[in-house]
């Protein structure tokens, strides 16, 4: 059992509550969800669509073809009705579309009209369309039923009345007249897990790391990221706040890692180009900060609303001067909770920046996820504080050390002062012209700290075929739609995925088995959502391997699993 | 004690402004009994930006321009910190501009002491926001072109918490200036005139001492009032506190500050994991 429902239509006809309410009780009833948005850069109007892929079986992208269109509007059936899979039905209301169709596939459903009659109000329409999904579907009002209950409770016990009544409404309106609707949905139970998007991941990763402070100036697509630290604020105590402009957000987040706590900050390509100043600072004073780079197409403003791979290279070389940085790029909403978390870690560990590059699929992708486990969750606090600073018979912030790294002390903790300076300086942290001390100074950020930071750099991930002849190489969010591409194709090729998450330093290649399975592959295709096949290139300047063949997407839309199947096929065929 | 404050050896010019503002903070400190390690100045590039090396504190010298919110973090997860941002016109009034409107509006408890000296000194002599129109330089050949930006008039009318002006060659002043800026609670500015002896040919020890005096018989309190004495420039400039108000600080109206600095608050992993990620249901 594998299916697709979306709901399409305006911005502002609450695409998003039905789908967020769908989401929830497909999990809640024990199933594997996925859900992933396509809206424009506008609050009302023009059309968006929200695509919700449920099953016994765990699903981590999203497939061409719809077997339940809800469309709130006529353009919702008109650009969809297409896609629709043999057994695949449209639910729509007359009133919306302004039309009637007469078609076996498609079921009219009086959703403002139930909404008016039974939910006493027009707002329950979006309540009315949701059951009648549910009903289409065969399945029972029980789990919705508490879905509802809860969400509407803080509004009080009248609107939850009527959101059930309107909800019955629709979902016996459905029962009874969908005859055609031929949908086996298996009863399952207990859900799998929790649903958590690439947005809420970074943030909750973040917060389970211990970070006390979260500056960033709104930027779609990484607001969601602040929004959410911003909803958990007082009960985890950190601080959040909007700053002036990005330039503003990256210094207050180093003010306050320089102060003692963890520090993190997060925007969009746009802005983080604003914070490239505050990078080279963060590594010249070797202060600890955390940067989620949310990656949307550029340049420039570009497609604010949509997604794109093409910030690799900026992340990775850009900032005046030369220091280490670590570069991870999750390949879901789990690697992007346990990778900000290891960001942290060697963050603070080694007082370098680390990245984590997401973009906006992962972002508003929402996967069912195993319930985090702690035991994986790294917590270690570097800092030198209490009795252990007050010991010393003297304090210095930037002292040559064998591994790079000075002792972190914490400010005003004892009376040892924290000195450190955007200028060269010197193992006291003021500055200095020194010609040896500025060579030593370098050595220690960059020889010294960049090998142990390797040596904690995981390989890549490799799925299908112990020694594949196809080889898909990938990175970031393309991770769930090419193992499931794998899959696809796993009856009639000899293939495999091999996905890289953490990208800088680089993961060890020399005599690592990973890296025989990409020499011995017969044919290695690249899947990358840029123009310039941005990985490829690191992957050359860092191994001497030659990629030839590439796959790339920069329409700003994410691949379909059938899509990104019919393309590698292509690809393998062509050139046989 | 007093070689509690004593630092590096100062790289300024021979008879430099600066000179006099290092020794009235020194002396404002040690009159506020304030031990070096209470205290973090956050500065920023220009030749004011080295002061802290020249004193002992601890010191964060940032970026050009980006001193406040260096500040604005600091402060906000260690309020029990005194926070001092050090910079320059060029530095604050320019490069970091919208920064400083910001912080104004936030009124964290930081104190910003601007040594302005109507020039860009460690550039080697172009014109500031604050230099006047009379002023010529190797990037302004036919002089200044733009008004001057007034700082003090900018910032009553933002209603920043406290607005004072004092002059590096009235060293008593401005030590006393700078305690009640330091003792006041809330975001203080403290706009102070000094003299760049080697590059600023119009705005010298003698151009400022024949015009700046001190205000008296002034109410602060009296924001109208504050707008008068702020506009005030050219045959007579006044210094001292021109305008205060006790609103607000930041801290204050963050809940979860009054449980102390997020620098000693404990952290419980397990409590996060169970109240988010061990409930499917959220």
């Amino acid at each position: 059992m594998d299916y697709t429902i979306r709901i399409a239509g305006e911005a502002g006809q609450g695409i998003q509550t039905i789908g967020g309410v769908l989401s929830d009780t497909l999990l809640r009833s024990g199933f594997y969800v996925f859900s992933c948005q396509d809206y424009m850069s506008r609050i009302r109007g023009g059309h968006n669509f929200f695509t919700i892929r449920f099953s016994d079986a765990p699903v981590m992208a999203s497939r061409k073809g719809v077997d339940l269109l809800v469309a709130l509007n006529l353009e919702g059936i008109q650009n969809h009705r297409d896609l629709l899979t043999e057994r695949g039905m449209i639910l729509y209301d007359p009133e919306a579309t302004g039309e009637t169709f007469e078609a076996e596939e498609v079921l009219a459903v009086p959703l403002r009209k139930l909404a008016v009659q039974e939910g006493k109000n027009p707002i329950t329409e979006n309540t009315v369309a949701t059951a009648a999904v549910i009903g289409m579907l065969g399945m029972d009002m029980k789990v919705l039923e508490e879905v509802i209950t809860e969400t509407f409770r803080r509004k009080g016990e009248e609107v939850v009345q009527n959101n059930l009544r309107a909800a019955r409404a629709g979902y016996n309106y459905a029962v009874q007249k969908c005859l055609r609707c031929g949908f086996v949905v298996p009863p399952v139970s207990n859900p799998k897990g929790l649903l958590l998007n690439g947005n809420e991941a970074i943030a909750l990763g973040a917060i389970a790391s211990g970070c006390r402070f979260y500056s960033a100036y709104p930027m779609t697509p990484s607001t969601g990221i602040l929004n959410f630290m911003a909803s958990r604020a007082t009960r985890y105590g950190i601080v959040v706040e909007q700053a002036e402009d990005e330039i503003g957000a990256i210094n207050m987040a180093i003010g306050a890692s320089f102060a003692g706590v963890r520090a993190m900050t997060g925007s969009s390509g746009g802005g983080f180009a604003l914070m490239v100043e505050g990078l080279s600072l963060a590594a010249m004073t070797e202060t600890p900060i955390v940067i989620a780079e949310v990656q949307r197409p550029g340049p420039a403003t570009g497609l604010p609303t949509r997604t794109e791979q093409a910030d690799l290279l900026f992340v990775l070389y850009t900032g005046h001067g030369e220091f280490p940085r670590v570069v991870f790029a999750p390949g879901s909403p789990e690697q992007a909770f346990y990778l900000t978390n290891k960001a942290f870690d060697l963050a603070e560990r080694f007082q370098v920046p680390a990245f984590v590059l997401s973009d906006q699929y992962l972002a508003d992708s929402r996967w069912t996820i195993q319930p985090l486990n702690p035991e994986r969750v790294l917590y270690r606090d570097y800092r030198l504080k209490g009795e252990e600073l007050r010991s010393l018979k003297q304090y210095l912030r930037h002292a040559f050390t064998d591994t790079g790294v000075s002792p972190l002390a914490v400010p005003g903790d004892t009376e040892h002062l924290v000195v450190t300076d955007s200028d060269e300086h010197d193992e006291e942290g003021h500055i200095t012209e020194d010609a040896l001390i500025r060579q030593r100074m370098v050595q220690k950020r960059v020889f010294r700290k960049l090998p142990l930071l390797k040596k904690e750099i995981s390989p890549p991930t490799i799925y299908g075929s112990d020694r594949p002849e196809v080889l898909l190489l990938c990175w970031g969010s393309t991770y769930g739609l090419v193992k499931e591409t794998v899959d696809t194709l796993s009856d009639r090729y000899s293939i495999a995925m091999m996905h890289f998450s953490e990208l800088y330093p680089f993961p060890e290649h020399s005599g690592q088995t990973w890296f025989s399975i990409l020499q011995n592959a017969r044919r290695c295709i690249s899947v990358e959502q840029n123009a310039t096949n941005q990985f490829c290139k690191l992957l050359r300047s860092e191994t001497s391997f030659h990629v030839k063949e590439h796959i790339n997407r920069y329409d700003g839309r994410p691949f379909t699993v059938d899509e990104l199947t019919e393309h590698v096929q292509k690809t393998l065929e062509g050139h046989k | 004690m007093s070689d509690e404050y004593t630092g590096q050896i100062p790289a300024w010019c021979p008879g430099c402004g600066n000179f006099p503002v290092l020794e009235s903070l020194k002396q404002a400190l040690m009159e506020l009994k304030l031990r070096p390690f209470q205290l973090t100045i956050v500065s920023g590039i220009g030749q004011a930006g080295k002061l802290p090396h020249y004193t002992r504190c601890n010191t964060f010298n940032g970026l050009h321009g980006r001193t406040l919110p260096v500040a604005t973090g600091v402060k906000l997860v260690n309020p029990e910190m005194i926070v001092i941002a050090v910079a320059g016109d060029g530095d604050c009034y320019g490069e970091g501009g919208n920064h400083l409107l910001h912080a104004i509006r936030r009124n964290v408890n930081i104190k910003l002491f601007v040594h302005n000296n109507q020039i860009y000194g460690l550039t080697k002599g172009q014109a500031s926001p604050t230099s006047m129109e009379s002023l010529k330089s190797k990037t302004q050949p036919f002089g200044i072109l733009s008004e001057p930006l007034n700082p003090i008039a900018l910032a009553v009318a933002l209603d920043c918490s406290f607005v004072a002006r004092g002059y590096a060659g009235d060293q008593e002043f401005l030590k006393d200036l700078m305690k009640e800026a330091i003792s006041h609670r809330g975001f203080a500015l403290l706009d102070i005139l000094q003299p760049c002896v080697t590059f600023n040919k119009v705005n010298t020890y003698s151009w400022y001492s024949e015009r700046v005096y001190r205000l008296k018989d002034h109410d602060p309190q009296d924001r109208i009032r504050a707008f008068q004495v702020a506009l005030q420039w050219g045959d007579r400039i006044p210094t001292g506190v021109i305008y205060r108000n006790e609103r607000s600080i930041m801290e204050d109206r963050i809940p979860i500050l009054k449980e102390g600095p997020l620098t000693k608050r404990p952290f419980d992993l397990n409590k996060i994991l169970e109240e988010e990620a061990f409930n499917p249901l959220k």
